[in-house]
């Protein structure tokens, strides 16, 4: 059974196909309403979300499918103390697919190794969340036509940030394309994703403390969000929390056609007023997101009837 | 020095002088009732100094657990007095339940049942990822 854990387990004419599916689905919305009549999505969220839990239900809905599913793990059996694997079993009874996110590393690798149904990864910890990589890439085709020779700068948490982790390890598939990374000293991009991804597959990046240098370089700006929940230590969270806030003044050395992102939900890494600069991407990736996620619906589902 | 020969069983030969003891716990030879010799730094040409261990049975040697701890090692196989076997070994793709997860956050430390699999991710530096959460096994020791 074909599941979606991780963003590689997706070759790169897959997720061009996704792509090509998202942008028909843009255009001819009707096509697809009733496309997933009579199907049942379950999200098993046993940790709080709004964006992807909503995202995943309003794209079954969409779809024409229908959503059962519980929202927090103290709704559901994993109170009692039900594994991942039973639960998996047993809503492969209920449903068609499952969207699971949870806050332990591999939960939903677990759970497609139990499920008769297809699963996909709606983030596991601070580990993977493919479908916001494909959001993400999505609103960069959709930005810049495509995804060579463009210079990514990536912001703020790159330790725990696991959509900086995914989307690098997506991007670096393409030729040509730079990574700046922009850190403090303690949350710079760990060690073995540089050796594994950057440096195996020869891609050249620099790493730098100063958001401003960086700017005039930049095609894509991805700002992260310095997350609580991935310190075990309060000081170090306060410590680190606004070390880089976007402001307009930050974007006077910018492109014109610079396209900042952000996987939401931001604290105040990016002020309120660059909302209504024309580069302010992170609402349409949103929108991406749900496109993203019909298109991956309609392969995993079309991909189990087989 | 003198060890008996052995009848059946096996000698695991050229283990890197100091990880003799290992390769015991984590073969589980502590729990097996049978005659085992641990020799350690034995004078050898190829490797200056090695360990060997001689288990005196003819049990399942976990060669995945030997190709993990030290894959350089040859495992002879004896029966009835005679050599009929050098096993080379190499480091094996897939560990199960051969070493822990240590990271908090996998879904390995909440959940007993799950098997704890790592999958070769280095061949050349030896690394190991656990194939849930991605964690690097700790160092031998």
């Amino acid at each position: 059974m074909r599941s979606l854990i991780d963003i590689l387990d997706l070759s790169v004419k897959e997720i061009e196909e996704l792509i090509a599916v998202a942008c028909d689905i843009i255009e001819n919305p009707a096509k697809y309403a009733e496309t997933c009549r009579g199907k049942k999505l379950a999200t098993l969220f046993f940790e709080p979300s709004t964006r992807t839990r909503l995202s995943f239900e309003a794209a079954m809905y969409e779809l024409g499918g229908n959503v059962i599913g519980f929202s927090e793990a103290t709704s559901s059996s994993a109170a009692k103390g039900e594994s991942v694997a039973d639960t998996a079993k047993t809503i492969s009874c209920y449903a068609d697919i499952i969207a699971m996110r949870h806050p332990k590393e591999g939960a939903p690798l677990v759970a497609s190794q139990n499920a008769t149904i297809p699963v996909i990864n709606a983030g596991d910890g601070g580990h993977n969340h493919p479908t916001q990589t494909l959001a993400d890439l999505l609103t960069i085709y959709r930005e810049k036509g495509g995804f060579d020779n463009l210079t990514v700068g990536f912001c703020g948490d790159l330790k725990f940030g696991r959509t900086v982790h995914s989307l690098i390890s997506a991007l670096s598939r393409y030729s040509n394309v730079k990574f700046v990374l922009i850190s403090p000293e303690e949350l710079k991009l760990p060690s073995y994703i540089k050796k594994d991804v950057l440096k195996k597959n020869g891609i050249p990046y620099e790493q730098t403390t100063s958001l401003e240098e960086a700017m005039p370089k930049l095609d894509i700006l991805y700002m992260t969000r310095v997350q609580r929940e991935r310190f075990f230590n309060e000081e170090d969270y306060l410590r680190l929390k606004d070390s880089y806030v976007l402001e307009p003044n930050k974007l006077k050395n910018a492109k014109e056609d610079l396209c900042i992102m952000h996987p939401l939900p931001r604290v105040n890494e990016i002020s309120v007023s660059i909302d209504s600069d024309k580069r302010a991407c992170y609402f349409k990736q949103v929108l991406n997101g749900k496109y993203m996620r019909m298109a991956l619906i309609l392969k995993l589902l079309k991909e189990a009837q087989k | 020095m003198n060890i008996d020969s052995i009848t059946n069983g096996f000698v695991i030969d050229h283990i890197t002088s100091g990880r003799g003891m290992l390769l015991y716990k984590m073969l589980g030879l502590d729990k097996i009732d049978c005659s085992i010799a641990i020799i350690k730094n034995v004078n050898s040409k190829k490797m200056g100094k090695k360990d060997i261990i001689k288990i005196d049975a003819d049990i399942d040697v976990n060669l995945d657990v030997i190709g993990y701890v030290d894959p350089d090692v040859t495992v002879n196989v004896i029966k009835d007095g005679k050599l009929i076997e050098k096993k080379t070994i190499d480091m094996p793709l897939i560990l199960e339940d051969v070493i822990k997860c240590k990271n908090p956050r996998c879904i390995t430390s909440t959940e007993q049942e799950i098997k704890h699999i790592f999958k070769l991710a280095d061949r050349e530096n030896g690394i190991y990822r656990c194939i849930y959460c991605e964690t690097k096994a700790k160092d031998k020791e």
